[in-house]
């Protein structure tokens, strides 16, 4: 694990291993939030902010708390209990240090509480670094937290441009059997595959 | 057993941790929220209809307090509550005038003709997909209540096969507006007494043979009416609120009684079967 592997991780985390458009984690709010770019953009701010933070948590939880206790097997609980508690310390947190940030993300913060792509970042990453051997803690840390805003960056990417995308669909004229949302679904399949072509990236 | 007990103490343990911690930071880190804002929560109704145009009732007193929203915003509580609120807020109520929704349809089941028999579901975007549904007259009431079914105040029911409007549990949300396929109903004064019971843009011919109480055209109204309140368009009387003052001459004209006064005897009567026989003839 050196540098170059870290910018590899991260680079895959946002395109290659796309968390949206190719392990289709996220879809909910992926579909929800982006009828403006604008509204995709806080969302996307958002989830960056909750997957970093929820990244460097978990990975210090399992490791100090679950594989000294042999309960590996209880990462998705603690993981959802830690995810869950940390979206609503960060919104407290937020709303009382920096109320314009709060204005900003408003409603987004709470939705991603229940955003399966946070959980499978911290749960790929911990299986990730499972699969690895003879890992420094400093290095776990430091892939977890570099996988964490890769995978965000990679959302809020896919989120904007499906948005920008969508905001023009509104103007054009559709065939009124996949106006909406079929239109919206066909696009996200046409963006998945054109993701594909970056698998040839790394 | 060790095994149960231990993960039942770690993961038991992380959740009052992290509980404990939430509880500590709720305390530490709590906002001064502006007072007024739970005062303004407490007179608004509730139903969360978002009528008002906001995300719902705790996104409104939110605005109010902020000063984007009016205080008489709220269209369900009307008058009363925009009082309540101006109160909070210290300021005197701009007077709203309340509105009702109204159904702009007459045609029943024995004024009106259908095209086929509908045996599909009770819903009106149903029967509407269908060649726009059973009922001869393309603008007409369904009758399958999707207006019913969108109303929080129980205000509205299906009367001999078109919808009607209680007028005092009525509090102009506009959610039937939006959920009837036909956009038939309309917001109007709560004072208003004259109503044109029709939505058919077909000329008097057409009208006529689907539907014995629909609007002509015949303009009878428009000549009539001293106060230029009542237009014809697109072969359809259209009347202006704020300029009706309720006389109801107009209604007097009107040879299919498709313009009515409230509380007159022409609104959702059935048509005398053998009156209507010799009108044909």
């Amino acid at each position: 694990m050196d540098e170059i592997n870290l910018i590899t991780l991260f680079l895959g985390a946002i395109f290659v291993n796309n968390f949206v458009l190719s392990k289709f984690l996220g879809i909910c709010p992926f579909l929800g939030v982006s009828k403006k770019v604008e509204t995709a953009v806080g969302m996307g701010v958002a989830v960056t902010f909750v997957m970093t933070i929820a990244s460097a948590v978990t990975c210090l939880v399992y490791n100090y708390v679950l594989i000294p206790l042999e309960l590996k097997y209880l990462y998705n609980i603690a993981f959802i209990l830690i995810i869950a508690s940390l979206v609503q310390f960060i919104e407290m947190f937020i709303k009382k240090s920096s109320p314009t940030l709060y204005q900003a993300l408003g409603v987004y913060l709470p939705l991603i509480t229940t955003n399966c792509a946070v959980l499978g970042v911290t749960v790929s990453s911990m299986q990730d670094l499972d699969a690895m051997e003879n890992v420094a803690m400093g290095m776990k840390f430091t892939f977890s937290l570099v996988y964490g805003v890769g995978a965000a960056l990679g959302f809020t990417l896919a989120i904007v441009l499906f948005a920008g995308i969508r905001e023009r669909l509104e103007r054009n004229n559709i065939l009124p059997a996949v106006k909406g949302f079929p239109i919206a679904l066909i696009t996200a399949g046409l963006m998945s595959i054109s993701f594909l072509g970056f698998s040839g990236l790394l | 057993m060790e095994e149960i007990i231990k993960s039942i103490l770690s993961i038991g343990g992380l959740g009052v941790l992290f509980g404990a911690g939430l509880g500590f930071a709720g305390v530490k880190f709590k906002v001064e929220q502006d007072e007024r804002i739970p005062l303004v929560r407490e007179c608004l109704p509730g139903a969360n209809c978002g009528g008002c145009g906001f995300a719902g009732c705790d996104a409104f007193a939110d605005a109010v307090v902020s000063g984007k929203a009016k205080t008489n915003g709220c269209p369900v509580g009307g008058a009363a509550v925009g009082a309540k609120v101006a109160a909070v807020m210290g300021l005197e109520a701009s007077e709203s005038e309340r509105m009702v929704a109204f159904v702009k349809c007459n045609g029943n089941c024995e004024v009106s003709s259908s095209k086929y028999n509908y045996y599909g579901m009770d819903d009106c975007s149903m029967e509407n997909a269908l060649a726009g549904g059973a009922k001869g007259c393309s603008y007409g009431c369904l009758g399958d209540g999707n207006c019913v079914k969108a109303c929080n105040f129980g205000a509205i029911s299906v009367v001999n096969g078109v919808a009607v409007v209680d007028k005092e549990k009525c509090t102009a949300c506009g959610q039937c507006v939006v959920a009837c396929p036909k956009q038939l109903i309309e917001i109007i004064p709560y004072k208003s007494k004259v109503h044109v019971s029709c939505n058919s843009k077909d000329n008097g011919k057409n009208v006529r043979a689907n539907c014995s109480v629909g609007c002509i055209g015949c303009t009878l109204c428009q000549k009539n009416c001293k106060f230029d309140a009542v237009h014809i368009e697109n072969f359809l009387a259209k009347v202006d609120y704020s300029k009706c003052v309720s006389c109801g001459l107009c209604t007097q004209k009107c040879p299919t009684k498709a313009i009515s006064k409230e509380g007159s005897q022409n609104k959702i009567m059935p048509v005398d079967k053998e009156k209507k026989e010799v009108q044909r003839v």
